[in-house]
Order: structure tokens, then sequence, then C-alpha cells
């Protein structure tokens, strides 16, 4: 048997009146689908200063262990907000079909 | 058996059901013609005969508002309103069903304004035919007394946990002074168990309800809903039997009179239907086989026992005290058409538009229609051929 894919159950599997049993499960939602750009980071120009960290507006970035904040992709909708407030420029958004 | 008769207005009859159904929660907006319902019921609670929260909300749309979220938390929720404020609160009408909250409410059945109108019909309850509450309609005092009780049996019964509401008249039901059986309080607890809801919000176990559904769960959502709604008729069925072995008075989705041999019937929904009994009468004592088929369960549509009820039948009057305007006529009359399209022997069914805002429909009118029915036998009668019937040309 294949493994059923819990994000698609049947109408027989919904917990009635369609309750959310488990708390914070929003965590699981993958908005990184919604991205047509990505933002790249040129660690030649970043200076650590987590500028863009600070303007993410989905907390979607994180600092790496080379001290570096980089977006979760997981989560990253692609908004260009990092780039644009990024004092060094350091951020380029990228087309994601390259 | 109980003989506990009292002569009083079935609104306040109405509102000593919902007080001695322990309600706990009583969100509502005056209007007519439901207000003495509700005013009952507020003082009522004033006057400490009932531990309950009566919440004068500032809208319909608040009182159905605050009625989610009491049936949310699991206590005993009941509000009622009439037309414009069946309108008002409308759009969450649609939400509760889907939440599954076990909400009762009484409709006093009023006209849709405009013109601007106080007085009966059903186009207020047939504006929301499609919400997915189930729906029942009462012929008497004696009716809307026993549905209360079943209203929140049903609707609090774990297998349906759906929203109910009870149909009554206005005015021509609600204003009226009958005799009714009032149930002893042992026979309402052993008949109404304590609310335990499937669902519930809190501290203990927490649950996020009426979280958005994305189209790639929607779908399975409203089927959910549907087979919710549909599955309910098994515990309706058992609720009526259980109130008839209490009570005497055993109530079906579809109930006859003097329908078994009858080639014509007359379908009614309401109060109206204890004038058209008189008709029937009647037209019997002329010689005419002519019966009256009334549906009491609403949504979820009785099917079959509809088609079973009027199988032999060769013409149906159907009584609509709606239009659908630009449209088929009538919505029940569409409904009828519907439930017996493909059937072998299809009868013709005509439909009279009658009653509306209050306007009397007497004995007379009836056999009148049944006349006129009698004139069509053997002609081609289409869904848009309805007549609204007694308008001035």
């Amino acid at each position: 048997m294949p493994k059923k894919n819990i994000e698609e159950p049947t109408w027989r599997e919904l917990p009635v009146g369609c309750v959310i049993s488990e708390p914070g499960n929003a965590c699981r939602y993958k908005t990184g689908d919604w991205r047509s750009m990505r933002p790249v980071v040129d660690k030649e120009k970043c200076i650590q200063c987590g500028v863009c960290y600070l303007f993410c507006p989905d907390m979607a970035i994180y600092k790496n262990d080379e001290g570096f904040f980089v977006a979760d992709l997981y989560y990253c909708k692609g908004c260009g907000i990092c780039a644009m407030e990024c004092f060094t420029g350091c951020i380029s958004m990228i087309p994601e079909e390259e | 058996m109980s003989t506990n008769r009292k002569g009083i207005e079935v609104s306040i009859g109405a509102a000593d059901a919902v007080a001695m159904a322990d309600v706990d929660v009583i969100a509502a907006y005056p209007i007519t013609p439901q207000t003495h319902i509700v005013e009952h019921l507020s003082e009522i609670v004033a006057r400490g005969d009932l531990d309950a929260e009566f919440i004068p909300v500032e809208s319909e749309h608040s009182a159905m508002s605050v009625c989610c979220g009491s049936s949310a938390v699991g206590a005993r929720t009941f509000t009622c309103t009439s037309a414009q404020g069946l309108a008002l609160m409308n759009e969450i009408v649609f939400i509760a069903p889907c939440m599954r909250l076990p909400i009762v409410m009484i409709l006093a059945n009023r006209s849709l304004s405009g013109p601007l109108s106080i007085w009966n019909d059903h186009s207020d309850v047939m504006s929301i035919r499609d919400c997915g509450w189930i729906q029942v309609f009462t012929e008497n005092g004696q009716d809307v007394f026993d549905h209360v009780f079943f209203a929140f049996r049903v609707a609090e019964s774990r297998q349906v946990s759906l929203p109910v509401i009870v149909n009554v008249d206005g005015f021509i039901l609600t204003h009226m002074i009958e005799a009714i059986e009032y149930w002893e309080p042992e026979m309402v607890r052993r008949y109404l168990p304590e609310f335990n809801p499937v669902n519930r919000l809190h501290p203990d176990k927490p649950v996020t309800m009426g979280a958005f559904g994305m189209p790639g769960i929607f779908t399975e959502a409203k089927k959910a809903q549907n087979e919710a709604l549909l599955s309910s008729k098994v515990e309706i069925l058992n609720a009526w039997k259980e109130m008839g072995d209490i009570t005497g008075r055993y109530y079906q989705p579809v109930e006859s009179y003097q329908a078994d041999d009858a080639d014509t019937v007359f379908l009614t929904m309401g109060s109206l239907s204890e004038t058209v009994s008189i008709a029937v009468d009647r037209l019997r004592d002329q010689g005419k086989k002519v019966g009256q088929v009334k549906l009491r369960l609403w949504r979820p549509f009785p099917f079959e026992e509809f088609r079973q009820a009027v199988k032999h039948v060769k013409k149906i009057i159907v009584l609509d005290r709606a239009l659908s305007f630009g449209g088929p006529g009538g919505p029940v009359a569409s409904e009828i058409r519907a439930a017996l399209y493909g059937e072998d022997n299809m009868p013709l069914i005509t439909n009279f538009v009658a009653g509306l805002a209050g306007r009397d429909v007497t004995v007379n009118d009836y056999m009148a229609m049944a006349e006129k029915t009698e004139q069509l036998a053997g002609s081609k009668v289409r869904q848009d051929d309805y007549i609204i019937y007694g308008v001035r040309e």
C-alpha cells in the first residue's frame, strides 16, 4: 500500500466539523510553493547585520551556522522585502525557473 | 399520559418549552412576529426561573455569531427570528452546519420585504433552503411545543451534531391561543439527555474551529456536510418514535390525510394544512377522491417517504407560500416535480402560489384550486405554468 498523503484526506477522514485538533500545525503549510523569485545572498557583500531577518514578514529568514542570514525556502514566498531593505544590496531576487 | 393541558398563546408555549429544555444561552434580537417568544424567555431568565444567559444582541448577525460561539463551548443554545432578521443573520447561518454546531432556531415565518411586510408566508425560510440546517414545519401549537424538544434532541445527538430550524407560521400560528399539552419535567429529562458535544472549545483539549478550507479540501468538506445532513434522518426518525412512545403523538417526515385511496392530493407545509383538511372533508362529501399529503420534514428532504405517499396519485396540487422570481414558480412545487422526475406514471402537478404576506386562503379557495386542477386533467402542465392564486388582474 502506498503511504496516504495526509494533506489529501477523503471526506470520510475529515474530522467532524472540520476541526483542527493539533495546535500549531500551520507550520506544516508550505508557503514556499507560492514563490516565483528566490532571494540569494552574495556572501562577499553581506555584513551579517540581520536587517533582512527583522523585515521578513513571514519570519522565514534564519541565521545559519556560518552566521549568514538566509531564507528558509519551505516558507519564503519570494516577496523581495529582504532584498529591498538590505543595506549592502547583497540579496538578489532570482527567478525560480533558473 | 399527561393531562397537563393549557389554553395558551403558541409563542408563550414555545418559550416555556425552550425553558423546560434547560437552555444555557439565548441570543436574539426582537422582530415581529417572533417577539413574544423571546420576550417571554427574557422574562423567565430575568425572574431567575431559568439559569441561562439571555444575550440581547445589537443585531441578528450578532445573534447567530453568539450562538456559534456558545454552541462551540458546549452550551445548549437557542435563537429565534423572522424574515429580515433571518436575512441579516444569513452569513453566519450557513457557517453553523459546516462547523456542526447544534443550535436550535424557531423561525416565525414572515414574508421578506419589500414591500415592507410583517405578515406570514414562507419566503424567509425558502431564502435559506440550501443553508444545511435540518428544517421541519409545524402545523399547530402542540406541534411547536413538541418540536422544541425534538429539535434539541436531534441537533445535539452525537450522530447528528447539526443545527435545526423549527418553522412556525408567523401570527397565524405564533399568535394563536390553542390547547397545548405540556410535558412533565420528567418526560423532558427522559427524552432530552445532557448536551455532550462532539467537539468543544476547551483548554484541556484545544481545537481550532472554523479554519479556512483550501480548494484541495473544500469539496470533501461539503461532501462530509451533505452526508451528515442526509444521515441525520436516522436520528430524526428515532427521535419522533421515542417522542411518540412518551407522548402518544407519533410524527412522520411525510404525513397524510385521506390520501390512501385518493387520486388527487393537496401538498402542504405548515399551518395552512389544517384548513386544507377541511377542504378535503368537503370534497370527500361531494364524492371526490381527494386527500392531503403534508411535508413535515423539509431538510433532509424525505424523498423515499414522499414518493411512497403519492405512489398511486394522479394529480398533486402543490401550495407554495413563496415565489421564485423569474424561475419555476413556487420552490416547493419545483422540488416536488424534481423528486418525482423519472418515476413511472408521473402525476399531473399543479402549482398555486397563495397566502403571500398573510393573505387569507380559505376552504373555498382550496376547493377552487381542486376544481381548476380537475379542469387541467389531461392537459400538459409544465413547471412554468404556475398560478398566482387570487391575484387581481
